[in-house]
């Protein structure tokens, strides 16, 4: 099995490179007009699951952008998924 | 390098994708019936589109060497009118007679809608009634864990069903070991974005163990890449992975599984 060395020597590059890019997308937002949305607020919201003590962060990121509640829809305004869960928005179940 | 892949949507390709597949060692691709990027507008077009995936494709396929083979149901995308989903299954039991149908699939959630949920229990009833394996899209982004936790629920109540003969594809980081817990087969889609990098599918095994595990690049309409496995393999290899657990992952695992169709003939292992 490769040491921590090992998957440093393999991957130090992309993640550095993966970790700015998000930064600039942060950046990029400051800079353009208007409103964000709570895909933006999603987004913040799981970035402290990165430096959590904990061996399954990608598994709690994907657990933060996603819908918890239990029910299928009635019906569903749209085909696609838009990466995150807006808890009042209008795929909510209903009750 | 030899390897299978299961689960290609292959008539959204140009021909051109199946050389590369060639090159690259697959040896056979199997493609569930899916969504065409738009709604068909009638069961005809369900009709035309079943029979591109048993007759037209596997000739393409055979100009490669690859053989091709296929699953059949309607897609979620387009199961929420109930009236028209069933039109359509309607048809399935004319091609399941067909020498490279391997069983019902890609069935499953898409929005997570009551009509979508109804006609996935009408498909698992369908391949229980004529004892065929099951393969499972699970729903995109935000959707996924609900849709998998409610699959999951749907599929407790078929009593009769085999979990070995049921994939539930499309898993990642929080909903993989559900799957793998309650007996099912998982796979993981090497996709751009939306769905599993190499790294983190290699994560996945490595926690979880290569137990009923496959992984696919579902390459379709979008940003997609048919060569996805064979690329993670060369990332296996990067992480030491050994030549014998790359070879379970990417050619015998698909192999164990689809063999439980009879359909499923390849050369000598």
């Amino acid at each position: 099995m490769p040491s921590k060395q090992d998957i440093l020597d393999l991957q130090f590059i992309a993640a550095r490179h993966q970790l700015i890019d998000l930064a600039a997308f942060f950046d990029r937002l400051d800079r353009h007009p208007g409103p964000a949305d709570f895909r933006l607020e999603a987004l913040r919201a799981a970035l402290p699951i990165l430096l959590a003590d904990r061996p399954d962060r990608a598994c709690g990121v994907l657990e933060a952008l996603s819908d918890h509640t239990t029910e299928p829809i009635a019906q569903a305004s749209m085909q696609g998924a838009c990466g995150a869960w807006e808890k009042n928005g209008k795929q909510k179940a209903e009750s | 390098m030899r390897y299978i892949e299961p689960h290609a949507h292959m008539v959204s390709r140009t021909t051109d994708d199946y050389q590369q597949l060639a090159l690259a060692g697959c040896e056979a691709v199997c493609e569930p019936a899916f969504w065409a990027g738009f709604d068909r507008s009638s069961a005809a077009g369900f009709h035309d589109y079943f029979r591109q995936l048993t007759e037209y494709e596997p000739q393409r396929a055979a100009r490669f060497g690859i053989k091709h083979f296929c699953w059949l149901c309607i897609n979620p995308k387009e199961a929420d009118d109930p009236g028209f989903a069933r039109e359509v299954m309607s048809l399935i039991p004319q091609f399941l007679a067909c020498p490279t149908v391997l069983g019902i699939g890609e069935i499953g959630l898409n929005k997570n809608t009551r009509n979508e949920l109804a006609i996935f229990e009408e498909h698992v009833q369908l391949a229980l009634d004529h004892d065929l394996p099951v393969l499972i899209h699970t729903p995109h982004l935000e959707d996924k864990l609900k849709g998998t936790r409610l699959i999951l629920a749907a599929l407790a109540n078929f009593s009769r069903l085999d979990r070995a003969k049921v994939i539930i594809d499309h898993v990642e980081e929080h909903t993989v070991a559900a799957v793998l817990d309650a007996g099912y087969w998982a796979g993981m889609t090497l996709y751009p974005h939306s769905k599993c990098s190499l790294d983190r599918a290699i994560d996945i095994l490595e926690i979880h163990g290569p137990e009923r595990l496959w992984m696919n690049s579902a390459c379709d309409w979008g940003v997609s890449d048919p060569l996805a496995v064979p690329k993670c393999a060369l990332q296996m290899k990067a992480r030491r992975h050994s030549a014998a657990a790359i070879e379970r992952l990417i050619y015998q695992n698909p192999r164990d599984f689809l063999s439980q169709s009879p359909r499923f003939v390849l050369g000598a292992q």
